[in-house]
């Protein structure tokens, strides 16, 4: 099985990647952009455990590693 | 006294910290390598400043993982004392030893520079004793420093007297506002925090820099002050 953890900054917490990627696009005159966010996108492969299980350790190492609660929340997407 | 230097993968501040103790204090300091469990019968363990595991994922989360900090967080609910520079610092907000987390600079850049800290009023084995509003000049040195709690933990740590150093200018102003005093953007101008029974200390700024007059201790308060605090001297 494999799953994808997108991990992003909580609303309000300064983003200063979103910021720099916004400034660079004005400089290019990209300048319809706002609120530019980024995330990570951690790809993780489960081998040995049936889904149930392989899905909620997923989310238990997101809660101890992959995500930081103060000031992130993340998404768990099972892909093919 | 016993001092437990403990060192990461990465870990870069370790021999200043040892030479401060060990050198400068005369304690017993010596170091400890992140995959022993063992602290050695210390009084004070020091998490010192580097870059832990070269700040994979977030900085100082994977350091949490390493077999020693198990030991550190039994050795502090046991009231042991816990002290957290820079990386440190970082290492202590991702094991939740200490509230909040330091996020990137909020000027996009890398702070490398002396900074004035003025000490609060607060209750813990590193300032206290010391004059609050003594103002202290030490350097800074990193990119992620931008310390950050919700608006709820901070009030809260306001409250119980949590917040144990703020960025200011060299007579003692605060103003988290204005970016050339508050050099990072931290929340409330926050420099240096400690947990609500003041055994675990964490800041972002090196004082052990500035022990010294060789390395650039220029009058004022010296850095060393805090921690000839920390071992009674």
């Amino acid at each position: 099985m494999r799953y994808q953890v997108l991990v992003r900054l909580k609303t309000g917490v300064l983003d200063v990647q979103g910021k720099a990627i916004e400034t660079g696009l004005k400089d290019k005159k990209f300048e319809a952009f706002r609120n530019i966010r980024v995330g990570r996108v951690i790809e993780l492969e489960v081998e040995g455990l049936d889904k149930e299980k392989a899905k909620a350790q997923v989310d238990e190492v997101c809660k101890l590693l992959l995500a930081n609660p103060v000031i992130e929340q993340y998404e768990i997407r099972e892909v093919a | 006294m016993r001092v437990a230097v403990v060192v990461f993968p990465g870990t870069n501040c370790d021999h200043d910290v040892l030479h401060v103790f060990g050198g400068l204090l005369k304690a017993e300091a010596f170091p400890v390598w992140h995959r022993d469990t063992d602290l050695q019968n210390a009084d004070l363990v020091v998490l010192p400043g580097g870059f832990s595991y070269g700040d994979y994922l977030r900085t100082g989360a994977l350091a949490k993982l390493s077999p020693v900090m198990q030991s550190v967080k039994d050795f502090a609910a046991q009231g042991g004392r816990v002290l957290g520079i820079c990386n440190g610092f970082q290492i202590l907000c991702e094991s939740g030893l200490l509230p909040g987390v330091l996020l990137e600079n909020v000027g996009r850049r890398f702070l490398s520079q002396f900074v004035s800290i003025k000490v609060e009023p607060s209750n813990n084995f590193f300032t206290s004793g010391i004059p609050a509003a003594k103002v202290i000049t030490c350097p800074i040195a990193h990119f992620q420093g931008n310390y950050y709690a919700d608006p709820a933990t901070l009030s809260d740590m306001e409250k119980n007297g949590q917040v144990v150093f703020r960025y200011s200018d060299a007579s003692g102003r605060v103003a988290a506002d204005d970016h050339s005093i508050n050099v990072n953007g931290s929340c409330n101008a926050i420099a240096g925090i400690c947990n609500k029974a003041g055994n675990v200390v964490g800041l972002m700024p090196h004082p052990e820099r500035a022990a010294e007059s060789l390395v650039g201790y220029v009058g004022g308060a010296s850095g060393l002050e805090p921690f000839k605090v920390a071992v009674g001297a």
